[in-house]
């Protein structure tokens, strides 16, 4: 059987993915006011390891991490139609990529998993 | 990590930037060594050099090029930034014009701030025959070749920022580079812009490079014209971006606001992420926040 992150194509995929995703991102008047000022090289950096995680692929993250990697956002104001908006973008980037529905839907289950450690709460 | 011997295996090398994997620069969570290998962290590499101040001559009114002449080996791609440490153990960051290896010096493009420390010491004690220690190189804001010669290039510094793009461009030309090579200076008033001349008659003499120098504050009268473009440089640049984004590469040298609001404004354009290099020339201390 193969994995998600094997269907969606990888490393490869992440790499093709993660351009696509932090422009809409940066795009996104929703959002784009949380990645203000920030260093875009480490940014992108970041956007991989979110984007593999969100492939299922292999990660590190822990649901410490998540949280003390968004604590100071959440003060700034970081919410549930914030996490609702990336969910979003992260849709649309793998339907420009050709991913399959089920696919997308299976994504969207992995970043929905970690909308309460991204939260605090 | 920093390979010094030894095949790095490929699979250690993905995803990383062409000029990181020239510099033999790898992920060790992803390296299963197939050979021996010497390695090293890579801010551990650079080894100091001295060097002999050959050269001291002023550019414009505030920029000076300093030629070092090592007195050991010394390799580093144009464009890659190196420490200039003096007899006090003073330390600034200065990029590379030119390709040592090719001219046997080390070329640097200072501009002397006033009050600068680094500045005061080049204006009034950097004498010619004097040694002093170079350390590095770092970065990569460097030409390579390895995905062909035919990619567009776009080269935009402020500046001094011109110094790193210089040395790109020379080294791209001399490699045979055969996509358009489009360098833009950007520079407050038209006499803070250098090396004019030899920049027209470069370009006049290499069918891809097109040089563009774009002035924000028009002075008329201060220097024969137009030849340069009146505007904000950030704005030509982007109206200029190649129309094939996906191979066009890009190197940002100079001011801080400058390289890290035009590196988003390029990526939200269109270009890689992985095709952005970029050069801030941070002060060496925070500046006074602006009243
Ligand atoms: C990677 C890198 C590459 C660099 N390459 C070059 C280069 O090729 N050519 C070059 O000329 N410089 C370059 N710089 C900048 C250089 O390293 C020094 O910061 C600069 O020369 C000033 O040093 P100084 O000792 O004369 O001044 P300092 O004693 O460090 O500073 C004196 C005062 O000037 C202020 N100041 C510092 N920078 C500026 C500025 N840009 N505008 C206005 N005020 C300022 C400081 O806050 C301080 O108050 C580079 C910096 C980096 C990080």
């Amino acid at each position: 059987m193969t994995t998600l992150y094997d269907r969606l194509g990888g490393a490869e995929a992440v790499n093709a993915a993660v351009d696509i995703f932090y422009r809409k991102v940066l795009a996104d008047d929703r959002v784009n006011g949380f990645f203000d000022n920030t260093d875009m090289d480490r940014q992108i950096a970041k956007q991989k390891a979110f984007l593999t995680m969100a492939f299922g692929g292999p990660n590190k993250y822990t649901g410490k991490d998540m949280r003390t990697g968004h604590k100071h956002l959440v003060a700034r104001g970081l919410n549930d139609s914030h996490v609702d908006a990336i969910i979003e973008l992260l849709g649309s980037t793998l339907k420009e990529l050709g991913a399959a529905p089920a696919d997308i839907a299976q994504v969207a289950a992995i970043a929905e998993s970690v909308r309460n450690d991204v939260l605090n709460r | 990590m920093h390979a010094s011997q030894g095949e790095v295996p490929e699979a250690a090398q993905k995803g990383l930037k062409t000029t990181l994997r020239k510099q033999n620069l790898f992920l060790s969570c992803q390296c299963l060594p197939e050979h021996d290998m010497t390695v090293s962290l890579p801010d551990a590499q650079g080894l100091d050099t001295r060097a002999v101040i050959a050269s001291r001559e002023m550019l414009n009114h505030n920029v000076m090029r300093l030629l070092l002449r090592p007195e050991s080996g010394f390799a580093c791609e144009p464009g890659q930034f190196i420490s200039l440490i003096n007899g006090d153990g003073l330390a600034r960051s200065y990029s590379v014009a030119n390709n040592p290896v090719r001219d046997g010096v080390i070329e640097l493009h200072i501009r002397l701030l006033k009050g600068g420390m680094m500045s005061d010491f080049l204006r009034e004690e950097a004498a010619p025959g004097e040694t002093v220690t170079v350390r590095g190189p770092a970065g990569n804001c460097f030409y390579v070749s390895d995905d062909g010669r035919d990619y567009p290039i776009v080269l935009a510094g402020t500046g001094t920022g011109l110094a790193p793009l210089y040395g790109i461009v020379k080294q791209a030309l001399a490699m045979g580079h055969n996509g358009a090579i489009q360098l833009f200076h950007g520079a407050l008033h038209s006499n803070d812009l250098y090396l004019v001349e030899e920049l027209l008659a470069l370009a006049a003499g290499h069918a891809p490079l097109r040089y563009t120098p774009c002035v924000l504050h028009d002075a008329p009268g201060s220097l024969p014209g137009p030849f340069y473009v009146q505007g904000n440089i950030e704005d030509v640049v982007l109206s200029a971006l190649p129309s094939d984004k996906a191979p066009a590469r890009l190197f940002l040298c100079g001011a801080p606001e400058f390289v890290n609001a035009l590196k988003r404004k390029a990526f939200l354009a269109g270009l890689a992420s992985r095709h952005i290099f970029a050069d801030a020339f941070l002060p060496s201390k925070p500046m006074p926040a602006a009243a």
